[in-house]
């Protein structure tokens, strides 16, 4: 049989290889704000389980270089990320001096290029696999529960995210239910006017233009400014408007922040309802009429069903780029992951900004796979078919 | 019946149709053709008031079409378009019960139409039912777009282009498929098409329409012996004239009694295919045979040549 590449497989591979043999793997730090010092992989570790995590690598970097079925890549990809990870948090107990508290073990570039690398891997099979929308949920939640287990096992503890974490585990809480409320808050109410906002544009065409074009605007404010321009009449309405001040609506902390992202949020919702509600057949539109539906039975039986998966994919783009952008919030007190993150970078604890960042990235990508999994659900209809 | 009374529709004052009174007797087919912006879509859409009329009024059985709702009114109106409109998310049986589901039919009554349908259409209900439309053939998508509109049971269907987007051999079919449906429900079909030879096969009445007018209304032979205007006669062809008169005869009617050698031919098949028979075979008569296969005389080159002159 001959031997044939593949060839992200080559990339993976060397992009593998430079993080074993090239790059550091941890690095120790006498306290949390200083430079550290970087050790190679087998400096890390002790030297049965140093050579044991080369071994694993060696083996899935073996599996992505040759074409083989997807499912042996998607297995070495998941060993070699449950080593990776397990060995950084196995490195922080290893290298921190015993009795220390002050020194911090985190993990250097090599473990992230290596993380890349596999994660690469396994994207890449999961997508040869073209696994159902289902599965692919199913995938996610069988990596959240495995995540999930290896930080309740403790063998991160070590580990100087793990130790940013443990001195704020109250707050941390507090901010991922004030980042998620934030995200999904702003998204809920952005459907809530979009929606009705696209059909109107849809229906009524002189006012199309009008809209997109003013939302458009809005969408190139800097998210910054947004938050400062709307200081000044969020105040004024908690000042002037009874009940408002009681409400939460102030000109700083979440009540801007909550506008601004909402106002981010409806473009892509009200520019994606118009054009799926176009893009429904003018033959399927002129027989819903000519067979007799009403205005209404026509919206709701044939042109929103048309439309959902394309409005689905305005409400994925949303929720993805609100929980992005619900971090800067944390500027003008609005809580969130972004209070870690701007702790962090003031105070020059990476650290810090790692637990703030962690968390977002990881939020970000679970919504986007849940969302795509809906969306493809709700099409049916293959594109092409979509203009019979 | 269909009585249209001198309705007129006006774009921002534009006249699209311009004053036109006919009547479309039951359980007939008629066919509006003519040049496209004639108006002739234009006109059948005020029917199921799908264009409100600017003046005038159509009556429907003697009832004003403006007496219910619009959208009730289409309830009780098939209604078919050119690349057929199925609802893509829809499975083929879910297209054919939308009428029936919007007129609250009950699922017993609505399964058995589907599947009276599809079979009636040669289309397995087991099979098509539940696929979806893009899983079909140009062909068979047009059928079920006619057997939704078929499917509450209408007096009276409409149809604009519907045999538009076919290939010459499906369209011949399902110009043959819909001939016999008629028969089977006696439904007055009302059809607008630019395609000559369509509305001779299908007719038995033609309006001729042209800048919004109908300059001529009668049976398909009416109008090659006596041409209303010039624009009729060029809608008919000079070169065409003799075809057209065949093609709307049939080989019964030109039979006599006598013997003939060789291939016989039905006494339903037109005077233009026994031509095209007798000129292909280089004889001079053809054996006609009823529907049965009884033999029924013959038909001669002179009888048919006799027919296709200028009537006189």
């Amino acid at each position: 049989m001959r031997v044939r590449f593949d060839k992200l497989g080559i990339v993976i591979a060397l992009l593998a290889a430079y993080g074993v043999l090239w790059s550091s793997f941890a690095t120790l730090k006498p306290n949390r704000i200083v430079q550290g010092q970087a050790e190679s992989m087998l400096q890390s570790l002790p030297a049965w389980a140093g050579w044991g995590l080369v071994g694993v690598l060696v083996v899935a970097i073996t599996a992505a270089l040759f074409r083989t079925s997807p499912w042996i890549k998607l297995i070495a990809a998941v060993a070699a990320l449950t080593a990776l990870t397990l060995s950084i948090g196995y490195a922080a107990t290893f290298l921190t001096p015993a009795g220390n508290t002050y020194a911090r073990v985190s993990p250097a570039s090599g473990f992230w290029i290596l993380l890349f690398a596999f994660a690469l891997l396994a994207a890449d099979a999961i997508t040869r696999l073209d696994p159902p929308p289902a599965m692919r949920v199913l995938f996610l939640v069988l990596a959240a529960l495995g995540a999930g287990a290896l930080l309740m096992s403790g063998s991160w503890d070590g580990l100087s995210i793990m130790k940013e974490y443990s001195g704020r585990a109250d707050v941390f809480w507090v901010e991922a239910g004030k980042h998620v409320e934030l995200a999904l808050g702003s998204l809920f109410a952005a459907v809530l006017v979009g929606l009705p906002l696209g059909i109107l544009c849809h229906r009524v065409a002189p006012l199309r233009d009008g809209v997109l074009n003013t939302l458009n605007l809005v969408q190139t404010i800097p998210s910054i400014a947004l938050f400062g321009l709307l200081i000044a009449p969020l105040g004024w309405i908690a000042a002037n408007v009874p009940g408002a001040a009681a409400l939460g609506i102030r000109g700083i902390g979440g009540a801007p922040a909550f506008v601004a992202l909402f106002l981010y949020s409806l473009l892509p919702v009200v520019a994606n309802t118009v054009v799926g509600l176009a893009g429904v057949p003018r033959a399927a539109n002129d027989a819903a009429r000519g067979i007799g539906m009403t205005g209404r039975q026509r919206l709701f039986k044939v042109e929103f069903p048309l439309a959902l998966p394309v409005i689905l994919t305005a409400i994925r783009i949303v929720l993805v780029q609100n929980i992005g952008m619900a971090t800067i919030a944390a500027l003008i007190g609005g809580g969130g992951f972004g209070v870690f993150v701007f702790q962090g970078i003031g105070q020059t604890a990476m650290d810090l900004v790692l637990l703030g960042a962690v968390p977002t990235v990881a939020l970000a990508f679970a919504s986007a796979v849940v969302l795509d999994a809906l969306v493809e659900m709700n099409s049916r209809v293959p594109n092409g078919a979509r203009s019979a | 019946m269909i009585e249209i009374d001198a309705i007129t529709k006006r774009y921002d004052g534009v006249t699209v149709v311009d004053n036109v009174s006919m009547v479309i007797e039951p359980r007939t087919v008629t066919v509006v053709v003519g040049t496209s912006g004639s108006g002739k879509t234009t006109l059948i859409r005020m029917i199921n008031r799908l264009v409100e009329a600017s003046e005038g009024a159509i009556r429907l059985d003697g009832e004003d079409n403006r007496s219910i709702p619009g959208y009730e009114l289409r309830r009780r109106i098939g209604y078919a378009i050119q690349g057929h409109g199925l609802f893509p998310h829809r499975t083929v049986a879910q297209n054919i019960a939308t009428v029936p589901g919007l007129l609250g039919w009950t699922k017993a009554r609505t399964d058995a139409k589907v599947e009276e349908l599809l079979t009636l259409f040669q289309l397995d209900p087991k099979t098509f039912g539940p696929r979806y439309p893009h899983e079909l053939s140009g062909g068979q998508q047009q059928r079920v777009g006619v057997a939704r509109a078929l499917a509450a049971e209408p007096n009276v269907l409409l149809m604009d282009e519907p045999f538009g987007a076919l290939d010459p051999i499906i369209r011949a079919k399902a110009q043959e498929d819909l001939l016999a449906i008629q028969k089977h429900f006696g439904t007055t079909i009302v059809l607008v098409t630019h395609d000559m030879n369509e509305a001779f096969h299908l007719a038995d009445k033609i309006a001729v329409m042209d800048k919004g007018r109908v300059v001529q209304y009668g049976p398909p032979a009416e109008l090659v012996r006596a041409p209303a205007t010039p624009f009729v006669e060029t809608l008919i062809g000079d070169a065409e004239r003799p075809f057209r008169l065949l093609s709307i005869a049939k080989t019964g009617a030109a039979a006599e009694p006598g013997e003939a050698e060789g291939e016989p031919i039905r006494e339903d098949r037109s005077q233009q295919e026994a031509l095209a028979d007798l000129i292909w075979s280089g004889r001079d008569a053809l054996p006609v045979i009823s529907r049965n296969g009884v033999p029924m005389g013959r038909v001669t080159l002179d009888a048919i040549l006799k027919r296709a002159a200028r009537p006189r």
